[in-house]
């Protein structure tokens, strides 16, 4: 895909209107790399939901520009008429919690995606076995999510968000469950994914541990983004 | 595409199939319920069937002799016989009531046959054990059901009856087994007054200067004797003779018998369409009320397990599930919970029918409709859950 990963120009969201109306997002800038992982960071009430489901495609900004790669999505209106679609195919999703799907085993878990654009079972379970060998879980590959320890239930996640390769994946406090160790692990995880399928992520976190680890910061500070360098550590 | 609701269902099987069990209960009930309506309409055409008649004849505007009361004169038969197109008559009578046997009661359906051979009209059409009746009085055949056995002493008003046969599946319309005994010991059942009412009787009829005369000898003995006698019956089981024209042969004895007449199809709708009419109505507002309660479990059920996924909707709508495949996964498993109910029901009410006291007859056709009955009441119940499912909102998956 050419041009960045992801691209926000002056994005604002109102929830209500008149007297009652509230600026959730007041005019966020944000660009991210294919290969890049960045911080989303900020305090409760900041913004940082509502700016993850308007990149999401789950809820519609009031105004601003959003493009993936060089295809706009979002310029004071949706320029794609299926919205799921769009998340399935170019977004993926990580959440603070795996949810992964209870009655499917991991790698239906992960399959289930391509196979929900299509891919025959076979292909999509193939996919799903490849990333889950490239996320070192393939050995619970027939495992139920409940019978995964929390750190391997977010590899699945992991691996479930990329299966389609998205341009972009939206990782909503991925680390929050997990304890320093695996929260490490799981953002090498993301910083190696994000190099080998030139996916552009960003990372919502309060994580102090893995904040380091970010070579560029957004904070977001009522419904404002602003930009700064992390510090980029490197994880063993 | 994989079956989202055939593996929430591997995975929750035993949920699904607890939950199936209490309604295939429920199902079955409701089967039974149809096997019961459809055991009486069995058990009022074995009645007519049994009872070997073309045509039933029976006293004027009467729907006797099974629906309502009827008397006509016992001679009457013999004047039916000799018309033509007959090719049998015989008296019978009809009376329901409680036989004793020992100190029990059994209720029964008493019935008088005239004394002929086997396959006289009335007769019972085959024995299982012993023998037809051979006497003209005190002998008795019973259906097994009533649980008499070959030589038990059974009582009907005063007398003492021996079983000496045994049949099968001759029962009222009502599904009570039949007795038969002789035809003049029915008579006296059925219409004659117990002593002291006909001691009470002679004495006002010796009051009355009307029947007591002087100076008329033998007329009181006359009347006495005449209000002692008994000379009724309900019916005449007609027979008509192969290749006879038997509507023919009904509007003849109409127009010079001056009687009621009745073929097998208008018996049959007078057992079927007025005596267990109120009956079917019941079984029929009792069906809809099980078929309501049970698309109401269903849709409970259903809304419940759908409630329980709340979250995995949402992850699954927010990563690109269409809304079809969503309301599909719940439709399946609503139907899939029909079917398991619907196989359960179908089992037990097989296995717990014989335990009736009355006959239940299931009928295939009746557990067809019964399934599709069933798989609508499941895609309708799931409805609910479906319009739940897709309010979700895929955001829900993201906090905040």
């Amino acid at each position: 895909m050419a041009g960045p990963g992801i691209g926000i120009e002056g994005l604002k969201k109102r929830y209500g209107k008149g007297d009652t109306a509230v600026d959730a997002l007041k005019g966020v800038d944000m660009r991210v790399a294919p290969g890049e992982v960045v911080g989303l960071i900020g305090p409760s009430g900041s913004g940082k939901s509502t700016l993850l489901k308007c990149l999401g495609a789950v809820i519609e900004p009031t105004a601003g520009r959003m493009t993936l790669g060089d295809k706009v999505i979002y310029d004071n209106g949706w320029k794609v008429r299926d919205l799921r679609e769009l998340r399935r195919d170019h977004i993926g999703f990580v959440f603070q919690a795996p949810y992964l799907i209870p009655f499917l085993d991991v790698t239906d878990n992960v399959a289930l995606l391509p196979m929900l654009a299509g891919v025959p079972n076979g292909e999509a379970r193939r996919r799903a076995r490849e990333l889950l060998a490239a996320l070192d879980v393939d050995h619970r590959a027939k495992a139920m999510p409940t019978q995964l320890s929390g750190g391997e239930q977010q590899r699945v996640a992991i691996a479930r968000g990329l299966v389609n390769r998205p341009p972009v994946i939206l990782a909503d406090e991925p680390t929050a469950p997990l304890d320093s160790q695996r929260a490490l692990a799981v953002i090498r995880i993301l910083n190696d994914m994000a190099r080998r399928f030139e996916t552009a992520i960003i990372v919502v976190t309060h994580d102090e541990k893995i904040i380091p680890t970010f070579k560029r910061i957004y904070h977001i500070r009522d419904g404002i983004t602003y930009e700064e360098a992390g510090e980029g550590l490197e994880i063993a | 595409m994989i079956s989202l609701a055939g593996r929430d269902i591997l995975h929750a099987w035993g949920k699904f199939v607890f939950t199936g069990i209490g309604l295939g209960l429920l199902i079955g009930v409701t089967l039974s319920m149809a096997g019961i309506y459809r055991g009486m309409v069995d058990d009022a055409k074995a009645l007519l069937d049994n009872s070997g008649a073309d045509l039933w004849v029976v006293q004027q505007d009467t729907l006797g002799p099974y629906a309502e009361s009827s008397s006509i004169y016992d001679d009457l038969w013999r004047g039916i016989r000799g018309l033509p197109g007959v090719a049998e008559a015989a008296n019978v009578t009809y009376l329901t009531m409680q036989v004793r046997r020992g100190s029990e009661d059994v209720r029964a359906m008493v019935s008088g046959i005239a004394a002929g051979a086997p396959g006289t009209p009335g007769w019972p059409p085959f024995l299982i054990a012993g023998r037809q009746i051979t006497r003209g009085h005190y002998e008795a055949v019973a259906d097994v059901a009533s649980g008499f056995k070959i030589g038990d002493r059974l009582q009907i008003r005063r007398n003492q009856y021996t079983v000496v046969g045994l049949t099968r599946r001759m029962v009222s319309s009502n599904g009570d087994p039949m007795v038969f005994i002789p035809l003049k010991d029915a008579q006296e059942a059925q219409f004659l007054k117990d002593n002291d009412a006909i001691h009470q009787q002679r004495r006002r009829t010796a009051e009355n200067p009307a029947f007591n005369r002087p100076g008329v000898p033998g007329l009181l003995a006359a009347i006495n004797a005449s209000q002692s006698a008994n000379s009724n019956v309900n019916a005449v089981l007609v027979r008509v003779k192969a290749g006879a024209d038997g509507a023919a042969t009904a509007e003849t004895i109409r127009r010079w018998k001056r009687l009621q007449v009745y073929d097998r199809k208008e018996m049959e709708g007078i057992l079927v369409g007025k005596l267990i009419a109120t009956s079917a109505r019941q079984i029929a507002t009792f069906l809809v009320i099980l078929s309501i309660v049970s698309a109401a479990i269903v849709a409970f059920i259903i809304y419940t397990l759908t409630l329980g996924k709340i979250r995995e909707i949402a992850v699954l709508k927010l990563i690109g599930t269409k809304n079809r495949t969503i309301a599909a996964m719940i439709l399946q498993q609503a139907i899939a919970l029909g079917l398991i109910g619907f196989v359960v029901g179908k089992i037990v009410a097989t296995f717990w029918a014989p335990h009736f006291p009355k006959y239940v007859l299931l009928m295939p056709l009746d557990s067809l409709r019964g399934f599709f009955v069933v798989v609508v009441i499941c895609v309708l119940s799931s409805l609910i859950a479906i319009r739940a499912a897709l309010k979700v909102d895929p955001a829900e998956a993201i906090g905040g």
